[in-house]
């Protein structure tokens, strides 16, 4: 069974962002990129898939600038088979990205779709529905656990009250969710074999995707900051001002 | 304008969520609700008498049971033709389904909408809560899931909404229910409560968490909430988590314990009205966005607290 996974590059998520005086977008020049955690998750599922007989292959696939290169030698490191990278500079928004991955998908025919649940950068959480819903497949939002059986996917989803449990029938759109497993470190002489496994460049034009921004970002702003707040000696103190200042109780 | 607002149910009665969702469905256009499950004709009579609702649309089959995005998004599409926006609440309910149906009419949407500026103009949070983004959408419809503490509840009287039956829409199975595991709880609903007592890593053990969290809890009526740190230690179960990833709460009073609030925690519960902060940490960063802050010993400090809030009360 081939696994494919998709991957973003993004602000590293211990980088608190700020925007842009001018309002016009957070900076985010000279701050420190990483792979969406989310994603490294469905990387690190995906090669467990592998080490345990059930997948054949593990590709990874990355739309966007350069440098995202980086992020896929990251997942080739840590055990992903090969590499897609569909190069560009124009922005993507989660539409556009779900058509490509579907274009992509449509190449490469994967039993099974791995994407994290969401990017911490665009906080968005759409990417995985949209491809499912583009292709028409079963999705399998947030999942917590993830185990093959026959031609049938079963998954624990967090969902608010609780978890539930589904079948999804395969090929099988899936987005992970934090806890579904702790990705490895990795170890050196892992980055230097990734350097030799296949990347495969793409373009946009190549897929034949339109990818105008249906969403036009007029400004970004600061959210209004707290006014400063007091400490307080003691118990005490403290009850005395929830009661009596607060008048929270 | 008209708005569709798709309605969510917890245990046969309609979530406090869809309230939102209409609350901010009503600054678009006028509102009809979309009630689809299975033996729902309940929910769709409490639907009904939501102030500010035009139509009820009831979908009641089998096949809407479980409230599979895969069967639910072909019924909303369906029914998109007449409406220039689709709203759902920012649930996980909402997470799932909004997405695919925007998908399926070639729409891009607008997740976790904080603030309507006007009906193709939106603001919602980006980077965990770091900055507000205003996006405007160049699209004929638009789809949107709201966050729920941003838009107050609409009042569930005084409504007179007429209930249309609609025939649901065949689709092609791809997924099956297996079971479903609600966590027990004798608390107030996290992301409705007043006031939340949430916990992190600082509580130490499983055993702690409840010892400490639950009576203050009941002290209060209040819902009890985690950081992640406390959840992936398994002190408390996953949906208990408050955060960027977990749950956005704004209750009146939020009180931390033993938590240092790592931005990811921040997102979910900094538009609390009152953040009292307990760590024994004097530079933990949640008392950068506390009211009130306390350095101590949480196995002291909440006993105590307990005793005179208790004091208080009587």
């Amino acid at each position: 069974m081939k696994v494919l996974v998709a991957v973003k590059r993004v602000v590293d998520y211990n980088v608190k962002v700020r925007v842009k005086a001018d309002e016009s977008d957070v900076d985010i020049g000279n701050v420190k990129m990483s792979m969406n955690p989310f994603d490294e998750i469905a990387v690190e599922e995906a090669v467990r898939l592998k080490e345990a007989g059930k997948a054949t292959e593990v590709v990874v696939v990355t739309l966007g600038v350069k440098q995202c290169e980086e992020t896929l030698r990251t997942a080739l490191a840590m055990g992903a088979d090969r590499a897609i990278h569909v190069e560009t500079d124009e922005e993507l928004q989660p539409l556009a990205v779900a058509k490509l991955l579907k274009a992509v998908a449509t190449i490469e025919q994967p039993q099974l779709l791995l994407l994290g649940k969401q990017a911490i950068d665009d906080d968005a959480n759409q990417t995985a529905q949209m491809l499912s819903a583009l292709m028409q497949l079963a999705q399998g939002t947030f999942a917590s656990k993830i185990e093959l059986a026959g031609d049938e996917v079963l998954i624990t989803r967090e969902i608010d009250g609780g978890q539930e449990r589904l079948a999804l029938t395969l090929p099988a759109v899936i987005s992970v969710d934090l806890r579904l497993n702790e990705p490895r470190y990795i170890k050196l002489p892992n980055i230097m074999q990734a350097k030799k496994k296949p990347l495969e460049k793409k373009t946009i034009a190549e897929l034949g995707v339109d990818i105008s921004p249906r969403l036009i970002q007029l400004k970004v702003t600061e959210p209004a900051a707290r006014s400063a707040g007091m400490m307080v000696e003691n118990v005490t103190e403290l009850v005395d001002r929830l009661h009596n200042e607060a008048k929270v109780f | 304008m008209s708005v569709l607002i798709i309605a969510e149910q917890q245990q046969s009665c309609l979530d406090e969520a869809t309230l939102s969702a209409v609350s901010a469905g009503r600054q678009l256009g006028e509102v009809d609700i979309l009630v689809a499950g299975h033996n729902v004709a309940e929910i769709a009579i409490q639907a009904q008498q939501i102030d500010g609702v035009r139509k009820v649309l009831l979908a009641d089959a089998t096949v809407y049971a479980h409230a599979l995005a895969e069967t639910l998004a072909p019924l909303v599409v369906q029914l998109a033709d007449s409406y220039s926006h689709i709203v759902a609440a920012a649930t996980s309910f909402g997470k799932n389904l909004l997405p695919r149906v925007a998908a399926l009419l070639d729409c891009a949407p607008v997740s976790d909408v904080t603030s309507i500026v006007d009906t193709q103009t939106f603001i919602h949070p980006i980077y965990a809560g770091n900055a507000l983004q205003t996006v405007r959408s160049q699209q004929s419809k638009q789809l949107l899931t709201i966050r729920t503490t941003a838009f107050s509840l609409a009042e569930l009287t005084g409504g007179q909404a007429v209930i249309e039956h609609i025939a649901p829409v065949a689709v092609p199975q791809l997924s099956r229910f297996i079971d479903l595991q609600l966590t027990e709880s004798e608390h107030p609903e996290l992301t409705t409560a007043k006031i939340v007592v949430s916990g992190g890593r600082g509580l130490g053990s499983a055993e702690n968490f409840a010892a400490l969290l639950d009576p203050l809890a009941d002290t209060l009526n209040a819902a009890i909430g985690a950081s992640r740190a406390a959840v992936d230690a398994d002190y408390a179960p996953n949906d208990y988590q408050v955060g960027q990833t977990g749950k956005i709460v704004a209750p009146d009073l939020y009180i931390a314990i033993g938590i240092s609030g790592a931005i990811q925690h921040l997102a979910g519960m900094k538009d609390s009205k009152v953040i009292v902060a307990i760590n024994k940490d004097a530079d933990a960063p949640i008392f950068k966005v506390a009211d009130y802050g306390l350095v101590a010993d949480l196995h002291t400090a909440v006993p105590e607290l307990i005793q005179q809030i208790k004091a208080i009360a009587c």
